[in-house]
């Protein structure tokens, strides 16, 4: 059974393991589309899917926000990765399933994954 | 929308955008009358009587990025066409009550699906709100306060990967007891 207590000892733990965030210079933006376009065509999961690829490989320097609706709402579910001195980029069509590439290649190893980005389903 | 968890999570927005600071989210199952309940109650900005009669209808928003807003008129519709009923309730300055009743036999009804992500990612994406979800299935209930795991959790925040995973454990815990699953 989960208990409150339990919750006690998580809050000990965190207390002790919990990193200031880093410098802000170098802080990585994930931006999920999460309207009424982006959830019916399948934002949740890969909102989760990118919250849990990140903190499962403890990548302090990126933060995972939601947004309203972005305004292609053909390309939903699309997640906007913002970060300083860099050109924005927008990877549509998303999936859960694409997540670990875009966090392993780009956020981790900062390859964007041209596939997957908005300039390869335009042309 | 493939599960009613998503227009939940849909229709929750809008009271965030509303500047709640409190919202309820209650599901509740009748298995012998074949009944589903969800509400979405927030202390927001609320609307005016004009908006109220107007946000069902899928013509009108007050966002001016876009024009049509489908969100609670998708949710009327998913709850309608099990001849269920749809009500919105609410007062300027004061908050807005959402509520939607299904007819969980009808071949129309479209499940609840995943609700625990639901909920987690409302409360983890905003941890400055506070959100009360009541689960009850016939007559057994649970309850999950954050204003409760705040007062344990001091500065720790319900986003902290450790505790969202405590979150889901008990949502998914509590939802089998009270569903007779686990004793
Ligand atoms: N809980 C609420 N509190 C205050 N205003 C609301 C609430 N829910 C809906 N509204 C108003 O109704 C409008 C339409 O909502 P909705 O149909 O979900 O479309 P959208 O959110 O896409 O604009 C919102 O833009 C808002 O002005």
């Amino acid at each position: 059974m989960k208990t409150l207590e339990e919750l006690n000892a998580i809050r000990e733990k965190a207390k002790a393991t919990m990193t200031v965030r880093e410098d802000n210079s170098d802080v990585i933006r994930v931006v999920v589309g999460m309207a009424t376009c982006g959830i019916a065509a399948g934002a949740r999961p890969v909102l989760n899917s990118f919250v849990e690829e990140v903190a499962r490989r403890r990548l302090k320097n990126v933060t995972v926000t939601q947004t309203g609706c972005i305004g292609m709402c053909q390309y939903e579910p699309i997640v906007e990765v913002f970060e300083k001195g860099k050109e924005k980029v927008t990877y549509v069509k998303m999936t859960a399933d694409k997540v670990a590439r875009i966090v392993n290649e780009h956020l981790v190893n900062g390859n964007v994954v041209t596939e997957f980005a908005v300039g390869s389903f335009t042309k | 929308m493939r599960e009613l968890s998503l227009n939940i999570l849909d229709v929750a927005h809008n009271s965030i955008a509303a500047g709640a600071s409190l919202l309820e989210i209650v599901v509740e199952e009748n298995s012998a009358s074949c009944e589903m309940l969800i509400g979405i109650y927030d202390n927001g900005c609320g609307m005016s009587a004009d908006e109220v009669q107007n946000v069902t209808d899928p013509f009108f928003t007050t966002r001016t990025t876009r024009r049509i807003g489908l969100g609670v008129p998708l949710f009327k519709q998913a709850a309608e066409m099990t001849g269920g009923a749809f009500r919105v309730e609410s007062r300027k300055n004061a908050g807005t009550r959402i509520t939607a009743q299904f007819k969980t036999d009808s071949v129309d009804f479209i499940p609840l699906g995943d609700i625990c992500s639901t909920i987690l990612m409302l409360i983890t994406m905003n941890t400055n709100r506070d959100f009360l979800y009541r689960r009850i299935i016939d007559g057994r209930e649970f309850a999950l306060d954050t204003r409760e795991l705040k007062d344990i959790l001091g500065d720790v925040p319900l986003n902290e990967p450790e505790v969202a995973e405590w979150m889901r454990g008990f949502i998914e815990e509590q939802t089998q007891i009270i569903s007779g699953g686990v004793k």
